[in-house]
């Protein structure tokens, strides 16, 4: 590999002319619209969202008032209740899909049968509008003639108000979550799973390791970059989330399944420009410092080989 | 003895897909077929009647035929960001790759931080406001070309690994332009990653429900998601329809779910093996 590389940048500089000094084929301004775009409608907006947060502004005015928006943000019961909230969904969700995500995989690249029919079931709900599974489920979870209650109610169970008891409301909502996103990180698996080269469930198998140990001592590890990527994409999305509990809850019952994109948005609606952009601005400083360290360590204690 | 268990885990599990999985779609489905009265009981039942033309038709035609519109604005807000995002995000991934330099850093901070960083809402409206583009087809489609390009760059950043570099050098020693290398040369070798890009992301920008919320809160500019979501306290009462609409709006995923399963998780599962 490096012998290759090395001979590549050789050739590349003994390549003809200055020409490649001059004027490079791989000019700057391929760069450029995607720039615009990007820095207008992105860039300009997370910056300016710093120096909004300190405003008191509505539809008529802009006033400047420091730090109020964040003090009121944190005092009021409802809002922090949001910022529980969010730390709880992202939580729960994301390791849920490390574990049913795993798990299944685990399954569907073994010998069993409808391989092929279980991957598809398993995905199709991750391409399917969150919006049309938050109203579908809405009605599965009614507590009075929602096929679950109704279910569980035959085999003696009696089923929870999933969505309007305060106390498991958010978790209701996390579990659909999950229904529809474990499929996304059950692929990621596979496709770790797949890559890990053969060589290592054969001596596994030469060692006579079970497949419990073949599992702890061969996938788990080295499915590491996997479980990586489902644990950070899910936490992104987890901690962002708002369309599937704003179809399905609203942030209710009360504030009980309010996060801060619920909040953010429920500001907005207010008229509360700022308050709504402060509200940004903390879920923002809320991901970068989870998102950011959680990846230099997942990094970081990569397996030696 | 090994084949029996194996068989039985998998009726095992294949039960278990069809009570978690299967049954929420065939709630869909049952409940947007039966009549108004029938539907309202949320039953997981065989419907006694079968009103499905009836109920499409009364969806596609309320509000004055706005899922036709809905359909049309989803329709084009789809196919001009996606096309606008592939052309973007291969221009920037070809330099990105090709030339390394001090922008290599910058460039990559930027990429990881649109994947990261919330979007700011209000400041973006502020900013679409100025430019009087808040409101509009052209404004909400820009958004989605800003949202989406960072993961269609690291898509094609790591396809362009894969072209060798000889194969520039040819095409420039005969003399072609940067433009005619990327565009001519180049851009049809990337195919497959294209084409994962395409369907990744049109499916993203077609369920998209809250930019269009914020940004295009106006009746003419509403897409399907919005729709929906207006529909939800209108037909309170009539559960047909409304899951009448979701099995509608379920339609196109499912259509390139069935074309482009293979593309849709290579774009997906990109990154699950490097990290």
């Amino acid at each position: 590999m490096a012998t290759t590389l090395r001979t590549r940048r050789e050739s590349r500089q003994a390549a003809p002319g200055g020409r490649a000094k001059t004027k490079s084929s791989y000019p700057y301004w391929f760069y450029l619209p995607a720039a615009v775009v990007y820095t207008v409608l992105f860039v300009v907006p997370t910056l300016t969202s710093f120096y909004f947060s300190l405003t008191r502004w509505t539809l008529f005015d802009m006033e400047f008032i420091g730090l109020e928006n964040f003090v009121e943000f944190f005092e009021e019961p409802a809002l922090v209740t949001g910022l529980k909230n969010t730390l709880i969904y992202g939580v729960v969700t994301s390791g849920l899909k490390v574990v049913l995500g795993l798990l299944l995989a685990v399954l569907l690249t073994s010998q069993v049968i409808a391989r092929g029919y279980l991957r598809s079931v398993v995905f199709f709900p991750v391409l399917v509008s969150t919006i049309g599974v938050g109203f579908t489920f809405t009605a599965l979870m009614d507590p009075e003639v929602g096929l679950i209650n109704e279910s569980l109610a035959l085999i003696g169970i009696d089923g929870p108000s999933w969505l309007t008891d305060p106390s498991i409301a958010l978790l209701s909502v996390a579990l659909v979550d999950v229904w529809k996103g474990v499929g996304l990180a059950t692929v990621i698996y596979i496709a770790g799973i797949v890559s890990i080269p053969r060589e290592y469930f054969e001596a596994a198998q030469v060692d006579g390791a079970s497949a419990f140990k073949r599992f702890r001592h061969v996938i788990l590890p080295l499915a590491r970059p996997a479980t990586t990527t489902v644990i950070i994409l899910s936490l992104i999305g987890g901690l962002r989330s708002f369309d599937l509990i704003w179809a399905m809850t609203r942030g209710g019952p009360g504030f009980t399944s309010d996060v801060i994109a619920s909040v953010i948005y429920k500001q907005y609606q207010a008229g509360f420009y700022g308050l709504s952009t402060a509200g940004n601005v903390v879920l923002f400083v809320l991901v970068t410092a989870i998102i950011i360290p959680l990846w230099r360590f997942l990094n970081r204690k990569g397996v030696d080989l | 003895m090994r084949g029996a268990s194996r068989t039985w885990l998998g009726l095992l599990a294949i039960l278990v897909s069809v009570v978690v999985f299967l049954v929420p779609f065939a709630f869909i489905v049952l409940t947007a077929v039966k009549g108004r009265q029938e539907a309202s009981l949320l039953q997981f039942s065989w419907p006694d009647e079968f009103a499905l033309v009836d109920n499409i038709q009364q969806v596609v035609a309320a509000r004055d035929y706005m899922l036709l519109t809905a359909f049309v604005n989803s329709t084009v807000l789809t196919v001009v960001s996606v096309s606008l995002m592939v052309i973007l995000a291969a221009m920037v991934g070809f330099v990105l790759q090709r030339r390394r330099s001090r922008w290599t850093k910058v460039v990559n901070l930027l990429v990881l931080s649109g994947l990261i960083i919330p979007p700011a809402v209000v400041p973006t409206i502020w900013v679409l406001q100025g430019l009087s583009l808040f409101d509009t087809l052209p404004g909400l489609i820009l958004v989605e070309v800003a949202f989406g390009l960072s993961f269609s760059i690291l898509l094609f950043q790591a396809f362009f690994a894969t072209v060798p570099r000889e194969l520039d050098e040819a095409a420039v020693i005969d003399g072609a332009s940067p433009l005619r290398l990327f565009f001519q040369v180049v851009f049809p070798l990337l195919r497959p990653v294209t084409v994962t890009v395409i369907v990744v992301q049109s499916v993203h920008v077609f369920n998209d429900f809250v930019h269009p919320l914020y940004f295009t809160p106006g009746e003419e500019n509403a897409t399907v998601q919005l729709t929906l979501f207006n529909f939800q306290s209108q037909f309170a009462s009539q559960m047909n329809l409304l899951f009448t609409d979701i099995l509608l709006i379920t339609i196109p995923p499912l259509i390139m779910f069935m074309f482009f399963n293979r593309q849709i998780v290579a774009g997906m599962t990109a990154g699950a093996v490097k990290g």
